[in-house]
């Protein structure tokens, strides 16, 4: 089987958030990046997996420019065989799609794997619109995935209990907690990466449909109001009134 | 025990200076460190043994004998990777540090100075892989800082030697297959060899009662007329200046482990600080806190300067010995006095195993003491720049 996984870099959670250009682009300055978990830890390691269990290859592509190069240093090390990346500065959701998804119409590939979304912008759209420029089935948010033979069942969360998907390849997945366990890079894995392929391929000629306006932070957090335990009025108040939760 | 919450801090940019595959393998180990160590270090601590469940994956993350050739089975890396891995297995504890570094500086890195072909072929593969785990043997019970007084001594018989001798605080004893021991020959000269377990007269009891490297196992190795191939000595090098190169590359990864040790003291400390109030303010905010706080990230950053330096000097193969033993000695002593600085921060919480200080605090007073104490390494940077000794 041949799978592409997409991975896409994001800022460590630990870092500090802040915009640039009148608030119209994240800071990166300081920034250590990231490979974006839901990718690295879910996507590429069932990726890797099923290539375990079915054989073919697994190769990773990243829409972005040369500072990209280390995390997909790391999914090389993690243990895909090759790696993409698309030279330009993604720009937004439908962009970074066609880029993906023209790499991929020339490339055949039996099924495309991404995150359920990154932990930066959280957009959680790309996987629909590569399937819809391929013009392949797409099951988002899939915990969990089988494959038999030109088939995969999928399961994805839904309120309450699980949904069992079953879809033909060529397909999209975007994966979500569950579908596999974080690997750790071992030593192996980092000194093979030294030696595996990384093109370099050219971007699309693609206009942006959106433009930021803005962004900002969220209102820095209030102090804590303390109530005491014996008065419980004054809480139901407070709940119901200021917080306006019930 | 909590959660791992563990932050590298990096006050001068020091990633800077990396490369990608050296913060790639950094931030392996601490991963591997913070999902399969962490949650069971302060229970190896207390019941005193090391896990030895944790050996392949030592080998996995590269621990032992990173530099190695990979020929040889090593991963081929540079000295500062090989530091990196030491500083992030001794954030953890200097134990589990003590056991890869003795594995990679004082067996691995003899047997692929000193040995044969023959026996760099048998024995760097399974030691790379933690097939096989080995132990160093130096000090006895009456020659610490001066082994070239050292009593073990071999006969020769034949193709063979006969070894009789005892050595004492050698980590990873009970358990190795093999161990790389230092004895003098009938002329008096000192020299390797490759002891392995199995050769009859020769034990390997456990010390008991260390309140210090406690996730660390240490014993003696006691030679009672054990036969030894001469085929298991290593031909390379002779003389007390043999052993003395392999604690160089053990010093060097002491180095940066202690670095590891005292971030983790003051990671803890910052956090514990920001959280814990008194008189309606975190205790951060005041200013006997900041000192000790201001003065950890300093001494800190000071040392990572220091061997990131000495790293690219050993590198180069231009680092010298007294060096190492500045570097050496400089950060365990910071470590040590961070842990302790942490300690107090921590106020009485300290001193429990909710927090890592009491026993970074007590390992470092082995690694203060254990290759080289930090008297003599003081004593080898004064006569190299007065040229006078004054071991004796």
């Amino acid at each position: 089987m041949k799978i592409l996984v997409c991975i896409s870099k994001a800022p460590d959670t630990t870092s500090r958030i802040a915009f640039t250009d009148n608030g119209t682009a994240f800071d990166e300055n300081g920034v250590q990046f990231i490979v974006n978990p839901y990718d690295e830890w879910y996507a590429l390691v069932r990726a890797l997996e099923l290539k375990e269990t079915q054989g073919g290859s697994v190769t990773t592509v990243t829409v972005g420019g040369v500072d990209c190069d280390p995390i997909i240093r790391k999914a090389l090390a993690i243990g895909s065989d090759d790696a993409v990346r698309i030279n330009t500065d993604p720009k937004d959701s439908l962009f970074v799609a066609k880029q993906i998804a023209a790499y991929a119409k020339d490339n055949a590939f039996d099924l495309v794997l991404l995150g359920k979304e990154t932990i930066d912008y959280n957009g959680a759209v790309v996987g629909g619109m590569v399937a819809e420029l391929l013009d392949v089935p797409f099951v988002s948010f899939a915990i969990k995935m089988e494959v038999n033979g030109s088939t995969a069942t999928l399961e994805r969360e839904v309120q309450g209990g699980v949904e069992v998907v079953e879809a033909n390849f060529p397909l999209v997945v975007s994966a979500a907690k569950g579908m596999a366990e974080q690997r750790i890079p071992n030593m192996r894995g980092i000194m093979a990466a030294r030696t595996k392929p990384l093109q370099i391929v050219e971007a699309q000629d693609v206009s942006t449909s959106t433009t930021i306006v803005r962004y900002e932070l969220p209102p820095a957090k209030a102090a804590v109001k303390l109530v005491s335990a014996d008065n419980v009025a004054e809480l139901v108040e407070l709940l119901h009134k200021e917080a306006k939760v019930i | 025990m909590r959660t791992d919450q563990y932050q590298g801090h990096d006050y001068y940019m020091m990633d800077d200076l990396l490369t990608d595959e050296h913060k790639l393998v950094r931030d392996a180990a601490r991963a591997w460190v913070k999902k399969e160590v962490s949650p069971v270090i302060e229970d190896a601590f207390e019941k005193g043994v090391f896990p030895r469940n944790l050996i392949k994956g030592l080998a996995d993350v590269g621990a032992f004998g990173p530099y190695i050739p990979v020929e040889y089975g090593g991963a081929g890396l540079d000295q500062i990777s090989y530091g990196l891995i030491m500083q992030e297995l001794e954030r953890c504890d200097s134990g589990l540090r003590s056991t890869a570094s003795v594995q990679s500086s004082l067996v691995m890195y003899p047997i692929w100075k000193y040995g044969s072909e023959e026996q760099k072929q048998k024995y760097l593969p399974k030691l790379a892989s933690g097939d096989m785990i080995g132990c160093f043997g130096l000090t006895e019970p009456d020659h610490g800082s001066n082994p070239a007084g050292m009593v073990s001594n071999f006969k020769d018989d034949g193709d063979h030697v006969i070894l009789n001798g005892a050595k004492m605080w050698i980590s990873n004893a009970p358990f190795a297959d093999i161990a790389v021991i230092w004895a003098k020959s009938e002329e008096g000269r000192i020299h390797g060899m490759v002891v392995e377990r199995g050769m009859e007269g020769f034990t390997t009891p456990t010390m008991h009662g260390k309140w210090s490297l406690r996730a660390s196992d240490t014993g003696e190795l006691v030679f009672d007329n054990v036969r030894v191939p001469k085929a298991n000595i290593l031909p390379g090098r002779s003389g007390l200046g043999a052993p003395l190169s392999c604690l160089d590359s053990a010093r060097f990864g002491i180095a940066w482990g202690a670095i590891g040790s005292a971030l983790d003291c003051y990671d803890s400390a910052l956090r514990y600080s920001k959280e814990r109030t008194q008189f309606d303010r975190p205790i951060a905010a005041f200013q006997l806190q900041q000192k000790k706080l201001a003065e950890m990230i300093t001494e800190i950053t000071k040392a990572q300067l220091l061997t990131f330096r000495l790293g690219q000097l050993r590198e180069a193969g231009t680092a010298t010995s007294a060096q190492i033993s500045m570097a050496k000695r400089n950060n365990v002593d910071m470590a040590l006095h961070i842990a302790r600085e942490a300690r107090q921060i921590h106020g009485a919480m300290g001193i429990t195993n909710e927090y890592p200080i009491m026993r970074h605090m007590m390992n470092l007073e082995s690694v203060i003491t254990y290759e080289g104490t930090h008297d003599i390494h003081l004593l080898i940077t004064g006569m190299d720049v007065t040229g006078e000794n004054a071991f004796k």
